[in-house]
């Protein structure tokens, strides 16, 4: 039995029909083809399919899609304006915190919620912030490093 | 995931009457565990019938010397609460330590403690802060309310409405956690009110969150960490699993009251 879910995607009213059993991570990828939101591995640890509700950092594949209604939902889509990176996919560019990429747009969004009013996050602190998000190449050091200058790019 | 309805009702009352109308009606609060046990098909409720739309289970308030915390406060607002951070700062830092960042934007206390997992935070923070829970139907002593492993007093269609926590002279919590999952292994909450010093322990029993008399007596006699040498936690009733062995939570336990005993302060 299927059920209609509204919600706003990115600044935009979106509707759909999904079971109920519809995880929110399938809704965006498979019903809206915004497959920039990835499942890594599905048990709710990896944090690839992290994704903003409300403007908090959520792990898309541990949320229903009717879990989501009424809500706003931002993705990795959502967040160059104009051709424009956010702040925070640049310091990922201009820092190498990147590698293979799959983690990369939860790491963004958990990274933009964790900054969020500390521009001065201390690098402890962004590590214990990532707890929720792993990078199978490793690639931490620079991540953490992307996040402090994404931090401090925010600021402005 | 098996299928299911899904409803959201807007009152206690409506989801009470909708879990019992329903063949096999489930309580959905913020999904954390029951929604990866949906996805491994190790359950298959005909209904979830969400708590989130209830405004009633969604707030915070001191009375007096308590703190009255409603069933759908997610972690995040625990460890952010003002209130809390004041009256009982051990609850707002456990808190903000359970999981990971993403988890404690969803799950919630009342679901913590319906769900009872014998490796969760809050049932040790209820039972050494002697905290009350109140259901759509009464109210119990937290020794009451868990009863073993992933087992409560709930009855079918019961809802835990709010949790009612005395504000203790000192307390605090530390646990050594699962580097992977960051449960804890073993969790010692140790809190002092007047005379009276309870010590909990998550994550080690058989028989799920536990005090410890031994240690409770010592810690009201002088309460010091070096009050607890030579008392040793027998791992005749611990779990022993892959993370580790009953004899290695038992001495961890020594380990984590003495530390949550120094870090009282």
């Amino acid at each position: 039995m299927s059920v209609t879910v509204s919600m706003t995607v990115n600044g935009k009213a979106v509707t759909g029909e999904v079971e109920p059993r519809t995880l929110l991570v399938q809704f965006l990828r498979d019903h809206l083809g915004l497959t920039g939101t990835h499942v890594g591995c599905d048990t709710s640890q990896c944090g690839a399919c992290v994704v903003h509700i409300d403007g908090e950092s959520v792990k898309s594949c541990t949320a229903l899609a009717v879990q989501a209604e009424g809500t706003e939902v931002n993705t990795i889509e959502g967040l160059a304006k104009d051709g424009v990176l956010h702040p925070m996919q640049e310091a990922f560019r201009e820092n190498h915190g990147l590698q293979c990429g799959f983690c990369t747009p939860g790491m963004v969004m958990s990274a933009i919620e964790l900054v969020r009013g500390r521009p001065d996050i201390s690098e402890k602190e962004i590590r214990e912030g990532l707890e929720g998000n792993i990078c199978r190449c490793t690639g931490y050091h620079n991540i953490v490093k992307s996040i402090k200058a994404g931090a401090a790019a925010m600021k402005g | 995931m098996y299928e299911f309805n899904y409803q959201r009702p807007g009152s206690v009352a409506d989801a009470v009457s909708a879990v019992k109308s329903a063949d096999d009606g489930q309580f959905l609060a913020g999904g954390q565990t029951l929604l990866p046990t949906l996805k491994q098909r190790l359950a298959m409720p005909s209904d979830l019938v969400d708590l989130a739309g209830i405004g009633e289970l969604k707030s915070i308030s001191v009375d007096g010397g308590t703190v009255v915390v409603g069933a759908m406060m997610r972690h995040a607002d625990v460890a952010g609460s003002a209130d809390l951070q004041a009256k009982i700062p051990a609850l707002a830092a456990l808190a903000g330590d359970i999981g990971d960042r993403q988890v404690r934007n969803r799950g919630t206390l009342g679901g913590s403690i319906a769900n009872n997992d014998p490796a969760a935070d809050y049932p040790a923070a209820c039972l050494a802060l002697g905290a009350t829970i109140t259901t759509n139907e009464r109210t119990l002593a937290a020794e009451d309310f868990f009863t073993g492993l992933f087992e409560t007093a709930l009855g079918e269609g019961e809802i835990v409405t709010s949790v009612t926590f005395p504000a203790p002279g000192k307390a605090a919590y530390v646990k050594f956690k699962n580097p992977a999952s960051r449960y804890a292994i073993v969790g010692v909450f140790v809190a002092k009110t007047g005379a009276d010093v309870r010590v909990a322990v998550t994550g080690a029993g058989g028989g799920g969150v536990f005090r410890v008399p031994e240690m409770e007596k010592a810690l009201a006699g002088n309460f010091s960490a070096a009050a607890l040498e030579g008392i040793a936690v027998s791992p005749d009733d611990l779990n022993s699993d892959i993370h580790a062995s009953a004899d290695y939570r038992a001495h961890l336990i020594g380990v984590m009251a003495r530390r949550a005993v120094e870090a009282c302060g």
